[in-house]
């Protein structure tokens, strides 16, 4: 589904803040395949999924959704296939524009001059009464008023309104509180495997990104230094994955974050 | 009574007029988040593209063209900003400067297009209600009529797919390009749009007045946005139309409140310093409230340290 030849993106390049984000990545995503990424900051974790969304285009390499070569299309072209969730639950969803009107938009049905009709409004309500936050009576609500795990919610299905190709997850769970997180993370785990969606999910979480998903890619300067999927990935520990760490990156793993964070 | 009603029906009629620039406002400033500083000059580009198609014969296109020079306007404004690089309100600056040689162009190297003797729309009106109990009726009855067309378009059009689009572009730039559409297409859509709805109420003030000159829109864009807030405050909370059909009744409001000023004596010149004070005060308020409670603690903390006889927490 997702195929990333040799990417390579260095950022602010001949300065002295030049940094390589992204050091000849390459990556292979079946269908259907739900991929948790691990790594410490700053390895490159989002500036791949900004190398998949098109937020730039590479240095060096291509990206391949889906058997089309993307590597030069603007990010709103690409947004057909991909949907994506950010830390920042404010950036999926308009504020000032009610729930249904942001599910419109998302949907893309019925052509630029096309206006929300009684069978739209059903479907909405059907996906989000799945979520069973009550948002399928609040439709007329501005989303501004919904709390940040509602509006990552309502985010999660405005980008699996339309089945994506490919779900960019980053961190999405990571600014709500613990147990909004949970919900939201297995309302995440339920639409992907309904749908049987093709999804990465960067995490900060390293158990979230044991328990989730069918494979693992661990991140280091810009690199895949450790990929686990199958049998071998069921018997891994947190443990394990901090000893793996270790040997392939040759260090230890540097965030607190991650560390401190064992539920 | 007679000069009152008067005095009312020529506030009313310079209102709905003013009205339809506050909805092009109300699309661009409002919608998209934009300060279209192009506007002033967009509404003179109407009044003198109406004003000359009119007096060459064609005093039902000078509609059209009025408003088809203002889109164009619209798209050099958007393109300027979209694929050139230009901060948006420089882009409006350069526009609209650019316009006064435009417009200058329009009237044929004159700075004043006399329309006493010119066929137009409205003389076209006015003779069609003579002997009427409309008669002198036709500004009034124009203004509302194009007043309430554009409400009714402009609030139907924010409903589709585009329009919803459009509102996304101002409010999250980000939701709109995961939704795949191009937040340069819908700034355009959306500029366009405005830019032949200021047009279009330039081409009306002008063929009311009967005479286009070059100065007619300078300051146009804070008479309209000062319409525009007063609105807001009119109609705090609504769907799209009722907030639509506030920006028009604060126009309405804006200028009766300006003619009682005069009929005070206020001299018409303070029309723009009055506009000023109160964008300012509209725009500011909000910052300032949010401000307040903190200046108060400040001010309280270097009373007690005077009181005290010390310095702050830091001396």
């Amino acid at each position: 589904m997702l195929k990333l030849k040799d990417i390579s993106k260095t950022f602010n390049p001949g300065s002295p803040n030049a940094k390589l984000a992204l050091d000849g990545l390459s990556l292979d995503v079946a269908p259907g395949e739900f991929v948790s990424i691990i790594g410490a900051n700053g390895a490159g974790k989002s500036t791949l999924f900004g190398a998949i969304a098109g937020e730039f285009v590479p240095d060096a390499g291509r990206v391949i959704i889906d058997g089309a070569d993307v590597t030069l299309e603007p990010q709103h072209r690409r947004a057909k296939n991909i949907g994506r969730l950010f830390q920042d639950p404010m950036r999926g969803s308009a504020p000032g524009m009610s729930i249904e009107e942001n599910l419109a938009l998302a949907s893309g049905r019925g052509g630029w001059f096309g206006s929300v009709k009684a069978t739209d409004r059903e479907f909405f309500r059907e996906r989000l009464s799945q979520l069973g936050m009550g948002l399928e009576d609040r439709l007329k609500h501005p989303v501004g008023l919904l709390s940040g795990g509602q509006r990552q919610a309502l985010t999660l299905v405005m980008a699996t309104l339309n089945p994506p190709k490919l779900l960019l997850l980053d961190e999405h769970t990571a600014a709500l509180d613990p147990a909004t997180a949970d919900k939201v993370m297995e309302l995440t785990d339920r639409t992907v495997r309904e749908g049987s969606l093709t999804c990465l999910m960067i995490t900060h979480n390293m158990q979230t990104a044991l328990s989730f998903g069918s494979r693992t890619l661990m991140m280091d300067g810009g690199k895949i230094i450790f990929d686990t999927s199958g049998e071998e990935r069921k018997q891994l520990t947190v443990p394990d994955l901090l000893d793996k760490f270790r040997e392939a990156a040759g260090k230890a793993l540097d965030s607190d974050r991650m560390l401190l964070t064992d539920d | 009574m007679e000069a009152l009603m008067m005095l009312l029906r020529t506030t009313l009629e310079l209102g709905l007029v003013n009205s339809l620039v506050v909805l092009a406002l109300f699309l661009s400033y409002s919608m998209l988040n934009i300060c279209d500083l192009s506007t002033d000059g967009c509404f003179t580009l109407g009044a003198t593209v109406g004003a000359a198609v009119a007096i060459a014969g064609h005093p039902f296109l000078s509609i059209p063209a009025a408003m088809a020079a203002g889109m164009i306007s619209g798209f050099v404004a958007a393109f300027l900003q979209t694929k050139m690089g230009i901060n948006s309100l420089l882009a409006g600056i350069i526009v609209n400067t650019a316009l006064y040689s435009v417009n200058i162009a329009a009237m044929g190297g004159s700075s004043l297009l006399n329309l006493n003797r010119t066929d137009t729309v409205f003389s076209r009106m006015k003779t069609a209600l003579d002997g009427t109990f409309l008669a002198g009726g036709h500004k009034l009855i124009f203004g509302i009529l194009f007043t309430g067309a554009v409400l009714v378009l402009l609030s139907l059009f924010l409903r589709t797919r585009l329009g919803l689009a459009i509102r996304a572009t101002g409010d999250n730039t980000d939701m709109v390009k995961s939704s795949s559409i191009d937040p340069s297409f819908t700034t355009t859509v959306g500029l366009c749009l405005s830019g032949s709805i200021t047009a279009l109420s330039g081409c009306l003030l002008a063929q009311s007045q009967k005479s286009a000159n070059i100065d007619m829109g300078s300051g146009i864009v804070t008479v309209a946005l000062a319409s525009l807030l007063i609105g807001r405050v009119l109609v705090k909370r609504g769907g799209i139309p009722l907030k639509a059909l506030g920006a028009v009744a604060g126009a309405i409001l804006f200028r009766l409140v300006y003619t009682v000023a005069l009929r005070l004596n206020m001299p018409a010149f303070m029309l723009k310093a009055v506009s000023s004070v109160i964008v300012i005060i509209a725009i500011s308020t909000p910052y300032l409230k949010e401000k307040f409670p903190m200046l108060k603690r400040r001010l309280a903390a270097r009373r007690e340290s005077r009181r005290t006889g010390k310095g702050g927490p830091d001396a």
